[in-house]
């Protein structure tokens, strides 16, 4: 019989009415690599976290080297060796990567900093990890903040390890190097498991692949016995096909609609955000904006809605420029903007209100008089949720209660519906799964063939390449260049939001 | 000579009014340091007020008054824990209300306190003493050296706090509950004990605070003895940087603002035109309000990032929240 190091048996777990787990079973063997691969709201984190003892499961079993454990907190899970790398970091923004690893940790009184980092950089060359243990969290880039998430579980002496999403956030290259160290710990005797819901890593790194797919464990499979295609059919439930159809405008649609020019903005360090940005961007196309986080997505946004003034430069829309204008004229002149953020209500929507409500927040800019026009604003809803396939119980839902999708289609329905010439869309399927994606794909491919100009602020490489016209790649506020999405490669858009130019590229 | 005395009791009157403040607010940053922002702080000054000035004069002893106000102070602290900690209520609405609740309670404990006098005894060992040869300094010698021993624990304590929190384990968790309380939890730390301990410890040193004003500085009782410097400490939490050393001097800082009030009143000042004008001791008392009004403005203007409050503050923590 198979010797497993962690075996979950039959694992429940429900929050209020949803069930995030129905028996779900899964084993790990000894120094393998294991990824659980699943679409959201499939129960991967849920599962992760009661093996983190973060959640205590309902119902069922976890067996550590065949006999059986119960973990109330975290504490008994770090005991037991098991040690979970979060996809939002668990980090203290105002501690050095040294302070981060020591909390918690038993020992001494007093914290001896010099020991502790030496003892610190003895485990990171073991395993072959770059890091400057005296830098403060805050002022590190996200692959540096994962480097420290992952040092802090092999400090404590891990040999199960748990990567949550790792590769979300991180460019190619990174992601090759967090390969060679998930190798390295691998061969070292380690365990992992590594959650995703991108195909082409679980084939290249993993050993063994469990598919979850609505809270329930469909299959475990070998990884070298199966292949992409099998996987999303066992994900999503049904075969799908991963191809983005790419349209085209009709050529009398394509004109010049946006110039930026030169576009510097600061922020309240005075520091540049924006670094003399200068880009074109035609009715009837996509424009991909590309980029590490952070590097000036947000900025660029607001600062073509209004919401964020220039420092110099200009932005002509249609001939005019529009930097001195306020943010409701702009919207007036068909410039429209939904920005999904880590949190999705943060920006657009009001979670605590209902949908029609939500859709009036914006109608009633252009109404005349005081008294809101509810008629006019549930017609409009009514008419969104009927175009998007929004699956909501009615108009009146509150937009929180909603599912992750269903809120993002409201509120890119939402933009849609005030017949915008200009959409400014960042990160549009952010949490979403591969069938709402797809769902939000064709609504922008279609805005698109209407001859809309669509800014694309996007993450994942492989969409921007599937679905964009052109990429422009932007790396600490400056226009790095811009591509042909067609005939660009994934490699090359890395580097360029590391910081090289095309030009300078040997290629 | 005569310039050089009157300004070393300025400075001692500073550093006693300031002693009141500096157990506030070091009950105070030790509980936002754990993420709680306990708006009670004068409530349980006044508990610990009267509770003191209770157990002295029925015990005659003053340390049972010290160590009953210390319990006091604690209690009130116990009481917010428990709806905030456990409970996860609103930690501003329930820091007003034991404001409040400490307020009516120390009227009624002190009903009867009001026209009596502590017992020699009680008060015999806060006595100020002259520490040999530093007394003789001037100036300062004065203010730090010939003080009761509670101004020498009030500095003592703020040296210790500040070693522990940024030195040992401990500390170092405490400011990671704080920051982060979602990142100490995976890290394994029991962080409502933590929370528990701290709020308690902090509300213990509030008590303190008011009871040095019923045992050493007034030392009577009288209804609402500390005048609002609860809410001062409040802010002095945040222009000290959640920093005991800091702290420290703000609060002396405050302190000789209060002392100044005192020692201006009643002067008068030649009009213009003619006349005088007499500053008056409400004019004066209005001086560490307006005070922290513009603390408040500098302060929000702070952008130094090791200079923010604790990430977590006010905010609830709930493990299995999605």
């Amino acid at each position: 019989m198979q010797k497993y190091d962690i075996e979950l048996i039959n694992i429940s777990k429900s929050f209020g009415i949803v069930k995030a787990n129905s028996e779900i079973s899964l084993s790990i063997a000894p120094g393998e690599i294991h990824a659980l691969l699943g679409e959201n709201g499939s129960g991967k984190s849920t599962l992760m976290n009661i093996l983190s003892g973060i959640y205590t499961p309902d119902e069922g079993i976890i067996k550590l080297d065949g006999s059986e454990v119960k973990f109330n907190s975290p504490s008994d899970s770090i005991a037991a060796g098991i040690g979970m790398v979060h996809q939002h970091f668990k980090l203290v923004d105002v501690m050095s990567a040294t302070e981060n690893i020591l909390i918690g940790l038993p020992g001494g009184l007093f914290i001896k900093p010099k020991k502790a980092t030496r003892e610190i950089q003895a485990v990171a060359d073991k395993y072959g990890l770059k890091i400057d243990l005296s830098k403060k969290v805050y002022e590190m880039s996200v692959s540096e903040k994962q480097t420290v998430e992952i040092m802090k579980v092999l400090y404590r002496g891990a040999r199960i390890l748990i990567l949550d999403e790792p590769t979300a956030v991180l460019t190619p290259q990174e992601i090759v190097s967090l390969f060679g160290i998930l190798r390295n710990m691998k061969a070292s005797g380690c365990s992992i498991i590594i959650i995703t819901h991108k195909l082409n890593e679980v084939m290249e790194i993993s050993d063994r692949v469990t598919v979850l797919h609505k809270g329930r464990s469909i299959k475990t499979l070998v990884t070298s016995e199966t292949d992409m295609t099998e996987l999303t059919t066992l994900m999503v439930g049904k075969p799908i096909s991963l191809e983005i159809k790419r349209t085209d405008a009709a050529a009398e649609l394509i004109k010049p609609l946006l110039e930026v020019s030169d576009l510097t903005v600061l922020n309240a360090d005075k520091r540049e955000v924006l670094d003399n940005m200068s880009f074109t961007l035609s009715s009837g196309e996509i424009l991909g904006v590309a980029g590490i986080a952070g590097s000036g997505q947000k900025e660029l946004c607001e600062t073509i809605a209004g919401l964020q003034r220039a420092a110099s430069g200009d932005i002509i829309y249609k001939g005019q420029s529009i930097i001195k204008m306020n943010p409701r004229d702009i919207i007036k002149k068909g410039i429209t903007m939904s920005f999904i953020p880590e949190d999705r209500l943060g920006m657009g929507l009001v979670g605590g209100m209902s949908v029609i409500d939500n859709v009036i927040l914006k109608k009633v800019q252009m109404q005349k008089g005081i008294i809101v026009d509810r008629k006019a604003g549930k017609k409009a809803a009514e008419r969104m949720i009927e175009r998007f396939g929004i699956n909501t119980p009615s108009t009146h839902t509150i937009v929180r209660k909603l599912s992750g999708g269903n809120i993002q289609k409201v509120l890119l329905g939402r933009e849609i519906e005030m017949n915008p010439e200009l959409l400014i869309t960042a990160y549009p399927v952010r949490g979403l799964d591969i069938g709402a994606s797809y769902n939000i794909y064709d609504i922008l491919n279609e805005q698109k063939s209407k001859g809309v100009g669509i800014l694309f602020i996007g993450e994942d490489l492989d969409v921007l390449l599937g679905l964009c016209d052109r990429i422009m790649v932007i790396h600490s506020g400056k226009n790095m260049g811009i591509v042909d999405a067609k005939s660009t490669t994934k490699e090359k858009l890395g580097l360029m939001m590391l910081g090289q130019r095309p030009d300078d590229m040997a290629s | 000579m005569d310039i050089l005395n009157s300004i070393g009791l300025f400075l001692q009157s500073t550093v006693q009014m300031g002693t009141i403040l500096l157990f506030a607010t070091l009950g105070g940053i030790l509980c936002e340091r754990v993420g709680h922002l306990n708006l009670g702080i004068e409530g349980m000054m006044l508990m610990g007020a009267v509770i003191g000035f209770f157990t002295g004069y029925h015990t005659g002893s003053g340390w049972a008054a010290f160590i009953a106000a210390a319990i006091a102070g604690g209690f009130g602290a116990l009481i917010y824990a428990v709806i905030t900690v456990t409970f996860l209520g609103n930690q501003i609405v329930t820091g007003l209300v034991l404001s409040i609740f400490g307020t009516g309670f120390s009227s009624f404990v002190g009903l009867p306190l009001s026209t009596v006098t502590m017992p020699q005894s009680a008060m015999a060992p806060f006595r100020a003493f002259k520490v040999p040869l530093l007394s003789k300094i001037p100036v300062l010698g004065p203010a730090l050296f010939e003080q009761s021993i509670y101004v020498h624990i009030g500095l003592i304590l703020a040296i210790f706090m500040y070693i522990y929190i940024n030195k040992t384990r401990f500390g170092l968790n405490l400011r990671a509950i704080g920051e982060n309380p979602a990142s100490a939890d995976a890290s394994g730390i029991n962080i409502n004990l933590y929370k528990y301990i701290h709020i308690i410890v902090g509300g213990m040193l509030c008590g303190l605070g008011g009871a040095y004003l019923t045992l050493v500085y007034v030392p009577l009782w009288q209804d609402g003895i500390t005048s609002g410097m609860g809410w001062i400490a409040v802010t002095l939490i945040i222009f000290s940087s959640w920093n005991p050393i800091k702290a420290i001097f703000s609060a002396y800082l405050f302190g000789a603002l209060r002392s100044i009030g005192f020692k201006l009143q009643n002067i008068q000042i030649p009009k213009i035109g003619g006349g005088t004008f007499i500053l008056n001791s409400q004019l004066l008392n209005m001086l560490p309000y307006i005070m922290t009004i513009v603390v408040l403005v500098i302060i929000a203007l702070r952008k130094k990032r090791e200079e923010q409050p604790p990430a977590w503050l006010s905010l609830p923590y709930f493990r299995e929240d999605r």
